[in-house]
């Protein structure tokens, strides 16, 4: 397979801090790749330096085998980019957002409307064309960046946080159009705080903290390599469940006035913790990315 | 310092953008230049110079009107370029993000500035044409050498553009605009022999006068339009360029500075 993107020890300081620290990692064509990590994890800094806004500090970074500091133009052209911050032009209407757009990567006139037209279909935002870029509500805004980020064909889209600050029915409109594009064969880079839409979307993932990357692998993967196939979840856990645990070495976190024991693979706990231990509430679930990802990067509060 | 693969005709779509957008408000925008000049050769022209008499300049004996006059078009260029790439420029860059999204395309961030401040110029042009047409009709402007203004706005605009796009970038908020303005712009506006000849100001601040770019402008536009003029039309045409070309520079490293991290 090609490598659409290639990191290499990449390191980004800012007044002598690594916000990003020697990462390494891959993309292959048709992949749809996560970054994940908490806030200040070194995710925006990554994505920025992918795309050209940010220059790096060290390390090889390659996209479509180029160097993005001295092939920026020719890279750029053949990605999207649909950034954290609302970037829309409110100067402009919707369909000339796209428009204007298509102008910066120099598409032909007819064509450029001709993609417009397909692209507020595709994002269902036909019905405001003529809207004024304000006047959209959050879920509609986003769309029409994520329809501006396609207006080039790109063969790479980076999505940071897509769906941030979205309602659960936008969430899962956005999702679904993501599905669909990536029926399409386009290598997707995306960064997101929703461990659901990561499970949901995502081919391969790495989970980054600190400016380090933690774990890599595929969703499925990491939850089976680092929160077993179930969860038991103990409210008020009581000091002989805390032996026990000891006593048989089972993997678990104490949050204090919650339990969380990663039922280890083969064993049936369910039974044992219920008659013997659950003093309170005990719920028995499916391990899922969160679980990963929290025990991973710590539950402390960041920022 | 400076990448010339950064430079390319793309530097014009962002400038249609602006087009686009002002496509959209030009009706409001175009009341100012026609009006405004009405206004002040009423208020200086009719009420003011009774008291003046004639103006000394370029050693001829002009009537006051038609001394400002062609000051009036200066000032209205200078105006128009410098408010667009300071208010109008931060204003994109700052809440807008509208340069964050350019920088995502093939667009380098030289091409960004660069348009800003051809488009800030452009503003100027249209401003100056407008204020041509109604003072050209009132016969202030001799035809067809006042055609002249056109270009020359451009020029102007060039510099007072680039001038504002460097404080757009060394600017931490929108409100310390106030600074430039008042240390900077409304000194000039007032010293610049647009209301009256520098040969009237005290001998140690006449240098400071011939450093302003507006004074500059001011002596191009009584060129152009009545004929006379103090200083050297090359001169002057060279200083407003090379303070155009001075602040651009600047201005790349001010924005690289502020945008890219």
């Amino acid at each position: 397979m090609e490598n659409i993107i290639e990191i290499q020890n990449l390191v980004k300081t800012f007044d002598g801090i690594a916000a990003v620290n020697e990462i390494s990692f891959f993309v292959q064509r048709g992949e749809f790749f996560g970054l994940l990590g908490p806030n200040g994890a070194g995710k925006t800094t990554t994505i920025r330096m992918l795309y050209g806004f940010s220059p790096r500090t060290r390390g090889k970074l390659r996209i479509f085998g180029m160097d993005i500091s001295t092939e920026y133009r020719k890279i750029k052209a053949r990605i999207g980019v649909c950034q954290q911050d609302n970037t829309l032009d409110p100067d402009l209407t919707v369909e000339q957002n796209l428009h204007v757009f298509a102008e910066y990567f120099a598409i032909p006139k007819k064509e450029a409307f001709e993609r417009s037209r397909e692209l507020l279909e595709f994002f269902a935002l036909n019905h405001k064309k003529d809207a004024k870029v304000l006047e959209l509500s959050g879920g509609m805004a986003r769309r029409l960046i994520l329809a501006r980020s396609l207006i080039n064909k790109p063969e790479l889209l980076i999505l940071d946080e897509p769906t941030t600050g979205l309602d659960p029915q936008a969430r899962h409109q956005v999702w679904e159009k993501l599905e669909e594009l990536k029926e399409t064969g386009i290598t997707v880079v995306i960064t997101t705080h929703y461990m659901e839409e990561a499970s949901r979307l995502c081919d391969r993932l790495v989970i980054v903290d600190h400016g380090k990357i933690l774990v890599d692998g595929s969703p499925e993967d990491l939850i089976d390599r680092y929160a077993g196939r179930h969860i038991i979840e103990i409210e008020g856990p009581d000091q002989a469940l805390i032996e026990y645990m000891k006593k048989h070495d089972f993997e678990y976190d104490d949050l204090d006035r919650r339990l969380i024991l990663y039922e280890p693979e083969g064993r049936d706990l369910n039974h044992t913790i219920r008659e013997r231990f659950c003093n309170e509430k005990c719920i028995y679930r499916n391990s899922t990315l969160e679980d990963v990802f929290l025990r991973l990067t710590g539950r402390g509060l960041r920022e | 310092m400076i990448d010339l693969a950064a430079f390319s005709w793309r530097f014009l779509k962002v400038w249609k953008r602006n087009l686009v957008v002002y496509q959209r408000i030009w009706k409001v925008s175009f009341l100012t230049p026609l009006f405004e000049p009405l206004f002040y050769i009423l208020a200086f022209g009719l009420g003011f110079s009774g008291l003046i008499g004639s103006v000394h300049y370029g050693g001829a004996d002009l009537s006051y009107t038609a001394f400002i006059v062609p000051a009036l078009i200066a000032t209205a260029v200078m105006w128009n370029a410098f408010f667009e790439t300071t208010y109008g420029s931060f204003v994109r860059m700052y809440y807008q993000k509208t340069f964050d999204a350019m920088m995502a395309t093939p667009l380098s961030l030289e091409e960004i500035i660069i348009a800003e401040i051809v488009w800030s110029a452009s503003k100027s042009v249209a401003a100056a044409a407008i204020m041509l047409t109604v003072l050209g009709l009132l016969g202030f402007v001799q035809l067809p050498m006042g055609l002249l203004l056109i270009p020359l706005a451009f020029v102007g605009g060039l510099a007072f553009g680039a001038i504002g796009m460097f404080f757009t970038g060394i600017i931490p908020t929108i409100d310390m605009f106030n600074l430039p303005i008042f240390l900077f712009v409304t000194p000039m506006f007032l010293f610049s022999g647009t209301f009256f000849p520098i040969s009237n100001l005290p001998g140690w601040m006449q240098p400071f006068a011939l450093a302003f770019p507006l004074y500059h402008l001011a002596e191009l536009a009584r060129r152009f339009s009545i004929g006379t003029s103090e200083t050297g039309t090359i001169i002057s045409i060279g200083y407003l360029i090379v303070f155009f070309l001075f602040f651009t520079v600047l201005s790349f490293g001010a924005m690289k500075k502020r945008l890219i991290q």
